[in-house]
């Protein structure tokens, strides 16, 4: 029979000692969790990027309720601990009592609040969870709010930085001489406090508060100096204390924390605890790295297995965007001690390094801190350094032969190297969680927790994949399109319609390109762009075109082309295969193929005979198929319930009238599509880029299917009732996917960046943005559906297929 | 030295070629944005793609078949890739094209 452990608290700490407890042993534990804020665990270092608004709270939640309730957690959420009683072993809730047999302290700190008169006022609030990250974006919600942060640590300044994102009128208020003077030494807090400046927060150091005012709110702090900052919110972030109140309560051995022993136990035996309550041999902890070892032992010994916590030097980063900062070890000047400094004031580059006996034990970087983690590894080896004191500064890239590359840095790593330091992940792990078939960062992530934390570390385990996996791993980073330019596809898509680039000359000019044409990569995509964004203002060049584009054939190995015709809706007529057979024959087509695309291919056409097979086909009825282009291609169609007995609707009609309006369009990449009459799926439209399955009550239209390279099924984009409104939303993608997707993405890796969410809003949601869609497709059409095998095989284009001179006759004479 | 006319400047697409046959195989007569000419072999060394159907930027092409990308000045691969295309002379003359006639002289080797 399981036995009962109660958690107190659903931190981040507790968190983990439930995942570990419930991956060695799940049956082990009936558990219930205890949290007086109304949810259950998140990821609390990350709140300050949920305040800045670069994530949501939802990104940030570690435990959701599917979580509890998968491993059979009893959640009581929102409800406080009022009693413990020891003796008989139970719990006492707001809503009533709990036994154990375990009992988990888990109840983290209190934010510290200095005893100043106003200190209670409203508007006054402290950064600890989500309703104080609400209450400070909600604040923010309103024009010319300002804001006084007390506290220039860690804490204190992500706060201010964060509000300041939000347009609030920030001003920072710490008692020291600079700013984070725990983690930082005078010259760096004066970089940093120089940076926050940059960003517009008001810095005032050696500032102490005397009181806040207000009349039944906050209305402003004064200092001991008199001066007063008028504030409508006040935000207090001088530090924390260990939240004991619990524990002195039922009389466990608390001194500034609870005490625990290295197994974790309190002074009770049954009782364990875990986190920023504890205090482990006289040290408190406030950073996550130490938090999670501890979980780690906790589990153990609520397991009965022995373990022991070793209490290791941790990093700091600052989490503001643009100040990049990184601290680790001790650096107080002291006798025995030495410096190495770098300083580059210029870049805002600072760098420290504290040595002593040989031995880094303390270093502080500002401003590029690339090499952190490599020192970090110095500290904690206690590694000699005198062999390399005097390059030791400029990083291991000066150490050993290594190359300046980060890649080689990373590659160069030991195996038992820290990558994660809030999670405690080496590099061996990753490796490892790679070989094992984790080939993304989201799926290291999920294996290894390798930057689920904190994510300062997402470019390091980036780094780790792409040296492990070689050339299979695509790096995420924006990329330029080409060596011609180091702007992403992206940025030149968003300026060339924000800056009403019309030419590829203005391209080349306004976005400094460093060569006069472009390249083969750049100058189709450019091509693309310009036609799709300004399809009236444009002219298209073929030169700028892949010669399948421009010679409207497939080129093959051997120079010679294929030529496919087009079938609408894959249907054909005798007269059109007699058409067929007949260019076949007058052509010499050696290999004659039908494509899964439900049409005819004639491959092996020589390039000089190209015009005259197009007349040919042109003058039995048919026009190119476009079997080359970045655009539209097939329409793939079953017989639907003209014949079939299980038909619904006119699938082959509805194919037909897709094509006929679609063809002729380019677009990002090849854009094929499929109209199935019933649920079986016989043309096969669930694997297409666009794809209509026709059910009774009408149409299903999925989107962003994939069936080369990658298999995906696809998604839902919405169901009609008519053919009309089908044919309406299908046009409506198919022109969003044309101003918007990158050159040579297909719909389906286009999809997966902007999110099919968007898509909907666009197309499905706002009715009136999907009918000015269809306008812009319909007025790109009225330039662009024409047949290009009738405009080549006119009179005065056709010679332009043959060469321009024939000098084997002339040798002949 | 003596030179065939094989056409006008303007038979040449801006930014494109024309080949030019001969008993040796195709010549590709290429066309720059600057109205420059030049005159190499057709056949990429590579897997034989036909260099008049690349696409041309700057005084290069890039081979259809393999992206392999070749100075029109040189004859030599660029980037990583290794290799050389014969080049022949060519010049405009009152918007002729005039080839270096020892192309018809040139064998095999």
């Amino acid at each position: 029979m399981s036995k009962k452990l109660v958690v107190i608290g659903a931190g981040m700490a507790s968190g983990r000692v439930l995942e570990h407890l419930i991956e060695a042993d799940a049956d082990a534990y009936d558990v219930t969790l205890f949290n007086a804020e109304p949810r259950g665990n998140y990821n609390r270092i990350m709140l300050s990027p949920v305040l800045s608004g670069e994530k949501s709270f939802d990104e940030i939640v570690t435990h959701d309720a599917d979580w509890y309730e998968e491993n059979g957690v009893a959640c009581r959420f929102g409800e406080r601990v009022v009693h413990i009683d020891r003796e008989r072993k139970v719990v006492v809730g707001e809503q009533g009592e709990v036994s154990y047999d375990k009992l988990l302290f888990g109840t983290g700190s209190a934010p510290f609040i200095i005893p100043v008169p106003g200190k209670d006022l409203p508007g006054v609030i402290t950064y600890r969870d989500l309703e104080d990250t609400n209450a400070m974006i909600e604040a923010s919600g309103m024009p010319g709010q300002k804001a006084v942060v007390i506290g220039g640590g860690l804490l204190g300044l992500e706060a201010a930085a964060g509000m300041r994102l939000r347009g609030m009128d920030v001003t920072v208020v710490h008692l020291m001489g600079h700013l984070m003077e725990r983690q930082l030494d005078e010259a760096a807090g004066y970089l940093l406090r120089r940076s926050l400046e940059d960003k517009g927060i008001t810095i005032k150091c050696q500032a102490s508060t005397q009181e806040i005012f207000g009349e039944g709110k906050v209305e402003g702090v004064r200092l001991e100096t008199g001066e007063v900052i008028p504030a409508d919110l006040v935000c207090m972030a001088v530090g924390i204390r260990p939240e004991v109140t619990l524990a002195q309560a039922c009389a466990l051995d608390v001194e500034r924390g609870i005490v625990v022993s290295d197994a974790m136990e309190t002074s009770d035996p049954d009782i364990v605890a875990v986190g920023e309550c504890v205090q482990h041999r006289g040290a408190l902890f406030g950073l996550v790295a130490p938090l999670y070892d501890q979980a780690k032992v906790v589990a153990k010994t609520l397991l009965d297995e022995a373990a022991e916590f070793q209490n290791k030097e941790v990093a700091t980063k600052l989490k503001v965007t643009g100040c990049d900062l990184f601290s680790a070890g001790d650096f107080a000047e002291g006798d025995g001690r030495e410096d190495i400094v770098f300083r580059d004031p210029a870049r805002g580059v600072y760098k420290r390094l504290v040595l002593e006996n040989d031995r880094l034990i303390g270093a502080v970087m500002y401003g590029d801190t690339a090499d952190g983690n490599w020192f970090f590894g110095l500290i904690k080896d206690k590694t000699d350094i005198s062999e390399m004191r005097e390059t030791l500064i400029f990083g291991p890239a000066y150490q050993g032969g290594d190359s300046l590359d980060p890649m080689a840095a990373v590659a160069a790593l030991p195996l038992d190297a820290e990558i994660c330091g809030c999670n405690g992940v080496s590099k061996g792990q990753i490796v490892e969680a790679i070989q094992a078939g984790s080939t993304d960062l989201a799926a290291i992530k999920a294996t290894t927790k390798a930057s689920a934390s904190c994510g300062t570390c997402t470019g390091l385990v980036e780094q780790v994949l792409a040296t492990t996996l070689g050339d299979d791993f695509v790096m995420p980073a924006p990329a330029s399109i080409c060596g011609c330019t180091d702007l992403t596809h992206e940025d030149v898509r968003r300026l060339i319609k924000s800056k009403e680039l019309k030419s590829q000359e203005a391209v080349w000019q306004e976005l400094g390109w460093k060569t006069r044409n472009g390249c083969h990569v750049c100058r189709p995509a450019i091509n693309y762009y310009l036609l799709a964004d300004w399809p009236v203002e444009y002219q298209d060049d073929p030169q700028s075109r892949f010669v399948n584009e421009r010679r409207h054939a497939n080129i093959q190995k051997d120079g010679t082309y294929s030529v496919v015709p087009r079938m609408w809706g894959g249907m054909t007529t005798p007269d059109e295969l007699r058409a067929i057979a007949d260019a076949a024959d007058k052509y010499n087509v050696p290999t004659v193929h039908v494509t899964g695309g439900q049409r005819i291919d004639l491959l092996g056409v020589k390039g000089e005979d190209l015009p005259a097979i197009w007349a040919d086909l042109n003058a039995a009825g048919m026009v190119s198929g476009h079997a080359y282009a970045k655009g539209l291609r097939t329409v793939k169609t079953c017989v639907g319930k003209d014949h079939c007995r299980f038909g619904t609707q006119d699938s082959t009609g509805l194919g037909i009238k897709l094509e006929e309006k679609l063809w002729g369009s380019w677009a990002p990449h090849k854009v094929k599509l499929a109209v199935s009459g019933c649920p079986r799926n016989c043309a096969e439209a669930t694997c297409k880029d666009i794809g209509v399955v026709c059910v009774d009550s009408g149409f299903q239209i999925g989107v962003a299917g994939a069936a080369g390279m990658d298999v995906k099924e696809t998604e839902r984009l919405m169901d009609c009732s008519t053919q009309e409104e089908t044919i309406e939303v299908v046009t409506a993608f198919m022109q969003l996917y044309r101003e918007n997707g990158k050159y040579l993405d297909r719909p389906y890796k286009w999809v997966a960046k902007v999110g099919l969410d968007w898509v909907k809003e666009q197309v499905v949601e706002d009715v009136e943005n999907r009918k000015a869609l269809v306008e812009r497709f319909e007025l790109s059409q009225s330039i662009y559906q024409k047949d290009p095998w009738a405009e080549l095989a006119k009179k005065d284009e056709a010679p332009k297929f043959a060469p321009l001179a024939n000098l084997t006759l002339e040798a002949a004479e | 030295m003596s030179w065939i006319d094989i056409g006008t400047l303007d038979d040449i697409p801006l930014r494109g070629a024309r080949i030019v046959k001969t008993k040796l195989g195709c010549i590709a007569v290429f066309r720059t944005a600057e109205d420059e000419v030049f005159a190499t072999s057709d056949k990429c060394p590579h897997k034989g793609g036909p260099l008049s159907e690349g696409i041309v930027h700057g005084k290069s092409v890039t081979c259809p078949l393999h992206n392999w990308v070749f100075s029109l000045e040189s004859g030599e691969a660029q980037g990583a890739d290794v290799g050389q295309i014969e080049t022949y002379a060519i010049r405009i003359e009152a918007g002729r094209l005039l080839l270096d006639a020892a192309v018809m002289e040139r064998t095999a080797a």
